[in-house]
């Protein structure tokens, strides 16, 4: 039972992460119907920055609650201007190119912003400082969750309902609502598509640089390849939920983490990515459009 | 963009204040390194002055290209001179006999002229052109955009260096094997994900890819897990072993034999039937449909016959480097296959040609820019995807033309 519940948090942690980067990629999926291949490479861009801002702050001398605030600050200030450049590099020239054409440059943008992390810093794993100080709850029979868990879990949380109030009740959500069902009459309507799409992208990678900052701080050490798996399995996350839903992408996630945390507690730890891949491609073949995804009719 | 004064004005500030967006934007993670154990930073100043430099510039470049091709657009006419004079010297006889004669010369000669180095990396080069035109089956002329190709080249290699490892099965009986296993694998990844479109299908087979790769690092009883299998046998010449020198001339045969034997089929099935359905699959999947396609059965022989060259090659591959290990077949393979494909011109053989040698051959022989190699492919992507979506050569299709006096004469 101990050990069940050791797995069920950490399942519940992770699937956090998960859905918290799914946000992004089911955000501009609805919008824009295109996979933002390079998210994952925000998500690790958001934790880079924030090693960065961490490790200067922590030289400075500033309080650990200090630090943890600014770094997220900054991770989420530089992230979004990243998703936001990367949108008017890689994605707005080929609005109206086939579909094929802005996936393979995402898929290029992906390839470009990892190997320009691991120019510019390192290929290594590098020390991440514990932001969040280490706290256990104790049960009678041992742990059953760390302050960090807790945080990230609370955060997901806020992030998922603070922006399904945005979307439902601001302007901007109310445009980005629009825009997702037709792009063409949100434009005749006099909403300001390009904006729209713009701010997707930021809000988008701003919750993934949250997300990267947490989960950084949690497991202690990043690399320039963390972007690569967490991205994958956000967009699993975000297909498994159905793809272009905000409570898909969150019950994706969690369903997800649950899924890998048991599979590798009780089945074995050395395939642990295996079965993510695995989840993907079943529901995929079983249910592609995922559990709370509307299955869409095709015209030509 | 307007010439004149105000113009260029206008243009420079624009380029300034991009670049100024771009410093910020690279400041944290090209300007900082810290150490959080040892408390130490790194401050990389100069690296903010060539960013600042390289985007006030490129800025100018990336407007003007974009402005051209907004001016592109009107015209229907998209071929560069370069290629329209290709294609006029191509009609020639004389001229195509000549090219293809001394390209068989070289071929011929090759091995024996260049030194063992140059032939290995040669060598490679034509891997990557049969890889890239079995992708090219599957992603150019059908359209489905595969990104766990390598899980085939894999298949086809590891099934070698195991048969050979435990029963000393030769290349040649292996060749065709791989090529077999590569197509049954293709069907069965095929059947599955038939039903998937565009960028689903994309990450399912990506998932497929990476499923495979794990498999083979973990299963160790099996595949010996990361530190990979050594010691595979190159190919004998009817029983006789070769020395080094000798059997890498002989590989390089091989592969020649194995490129234009691609060439041909590939060639053959372009203007085939079933060529013609995955044009038609590529361009628009739901009338093509309408059309009475057999939609599923369209798709599993791209699959199958683009997973079959890849096993091929992949056999290749291990008799070639005599050794294997899972981290040669890792997503950035593929996707470095993808970009040949793509940056070459989807569904042109030429074009396919022509991005392999510029993607395998290049590097290798610009040492200095090797570590900035996956960097360049993705920008290199980006940059082809946004100016030149067709690629460097683009695939010429037949076009019937429609004489308008003569069809209205037949109205009258």
């Amino acid at each position: 039972m101990e050990y069940f519940l050791e797995l069920f948090m950490g399942g519940l942690t992770r699937g956090s992460i998960y859905a918290l980067i799914a946000l992004g990629y089911t955000m501009v999926y609805g919008i824009i119907e295109l996979i933002n291949f390079a998210h994952g490479e925000i998500y690790m861009i958001g934790a880079f920055t924030g090693l960065i801002v961490a490790g200067l702050l922590t030289m400075l001398g500033f309080p650990v609650s200090a630090i943890l605030v600014i770094a997220l600050v900054c991770a989420v200030i530089w992230a979004a201007a990243y998703g936001f450049t990367i949108e008017k590099m890689a994605y707005k020239p080929l609005r109206s190119a086939p579909r094929l054409s802005p996936l393979i440059s995402a898929i290029g943008m992906s390839i470009f912003l990892q190997n320009y992390v691991m120019l510019a810093q390192t290929s290594d794993f590098l020390p991440f400082p514990e932001l969040i100080p280490h706290f256990d709850f104790m049960d009678k029979a041992g742990s059953i969750m760390s302050s960090a868990e807790l945080v990230i879990i609370l955060a997901t949380i806020a992030s998922c309902v603070g922006l399904t109030l945005f979307i439902k009740f601001t302007k901007l959500g109310k445009a980005m609502r629009a825009t997702a069902q037709n792009r063409k009459m949100a434009m005749l309507v006099g909403i300001n598509v390009d904006m729209v799409i713009s701010a997707t992208f930021i809000i988008g990678s701003s919750l993934a640089a949250v997300g990267g900052v947490l989960i950084a701080s949690h497991i202690g050490q990043i690399n320039y390849y963390i972007g690569f798996i967490a991205g994958i399995k956000a967009f699993t996350a975000a297909v498994l939920g159905g793809i272009g839903s905000l409570p898909g992408a969150m019950l994706g996630g969690l369903v997800l983490g649950l899924t890998e945390a048991f599979a590798t507690g009780y089945v074995s730890s050395d395939y642990e990515d295996v079965f993510a891949f695995l989840l993907l491609v079943l529901i995929l073949i079983f249910r592609p459009s995922g559990i709370m995804g509307k299955e869409k009719t095709q015209k030509v | 963009m307007t010439a004149g004064c105000d113009g260029y004005a206008h243009a420079v500030r624009k380029s300034f204040l991009v670049a100024l967006w771009f410093v910020f934007l690279t400041f944290p993670i090209m300007v900082i390194r810290v150490n959080t154990i040892e408390h130490t930073v790194v401050w990389h100043w100069s690296r903010i002055g060539y960013v600042a430099l390289a985007i006030f510039f490129g800025s100018f470049v990336w407007r003007w290209l974009l402005a051209r091709k907004e001016l592109k657009k009107d015209d229907s006419q998209d071929e560069t001179k370069v290629e329209s004079m290709l294609t006029r010297l191509q009609s020639l006889p004389v001229f195509r006999y000549t090219a293809l004669g001394l390209l068989a010369l070289l071929a011929g000669v090759y091995p024996w002229v260049f030194d063992l180095y140059q032939t290995n990396i040669m060598i490679s080069c034509l891997v990557y052109i049969v890889l890239g035109l079995g992708l090219n089956i599957v992603v150019g002329l059908a359209g489905l955009l595969d990104l766990g190709y390598v899980a085939f080249y894999a298949v086809g290699a590891y099934a070698y260096a195991l048969c050979n490892m435990h029963w000393g099965i030769g290349f040649w009986y292996m060749l065709p094997v791989g090529a077999v296993l590569g197509a049954v694998l293709g069907i069965l990844l095929g059947f599955p994900v038939l039903r998937l479109r565009g960028d689903y299908l994309a990450i399912v087979t990506l998932g497929f890819g990476e499923i495979i790769r794990l498999v083979l690092e973990n299963w160790g009883d099996v595949t010996m897990g990361p530190s990979g299998i050594s010691s595979i046998a190159r190919p004998s010449l009817f029983g006789v072993n070769l020395g080094v020198v000798g059997s890498t001339q002989y590989m390089f045969y091989i592969m020649v034999g194995l490129m234009v034997f691609t060439i041909f089929c590939v060639n053959r099935l372009q203007n085939s039937r079933i060529g013609r359905a995955w044009l038609a699959l590529r361009e628009d999947e739901i009338a093509c449909q309408a059309m009475g396609i057999d939609k599923m059965k369209t798709k599993l022989m791209a699959f199958a016959l683009g997973a079959t060259w890849a096993g091929m090659a992949g056999v290749v591959f291990a008799a070639k480097t005599t050794f294997i290990n899972p981290a040669s077949f890792t997503f950035w393979e593929s996707a470095i296959i993808l970009s040949i494909v793509v940056i070459g011109g989807m569904g042109s053989i030429r074009g396919v040609i022509a991005g392999a040698v510029i993607l395998i051959l290049v590097p290798e022989y610009l040492r200095e820019f090797a570590q900035f190699r996956m960097l360049l492919f993705g920008a290199i992507m980006v940059l082809v995807m946004v100016f030149r979506p067709q690629g460097l050569i683009s695939a010429k299709r037949k076009i019937y033309e429609y004489k308008v006096a003569e069809a209205e004469a037949v109205h009258e």
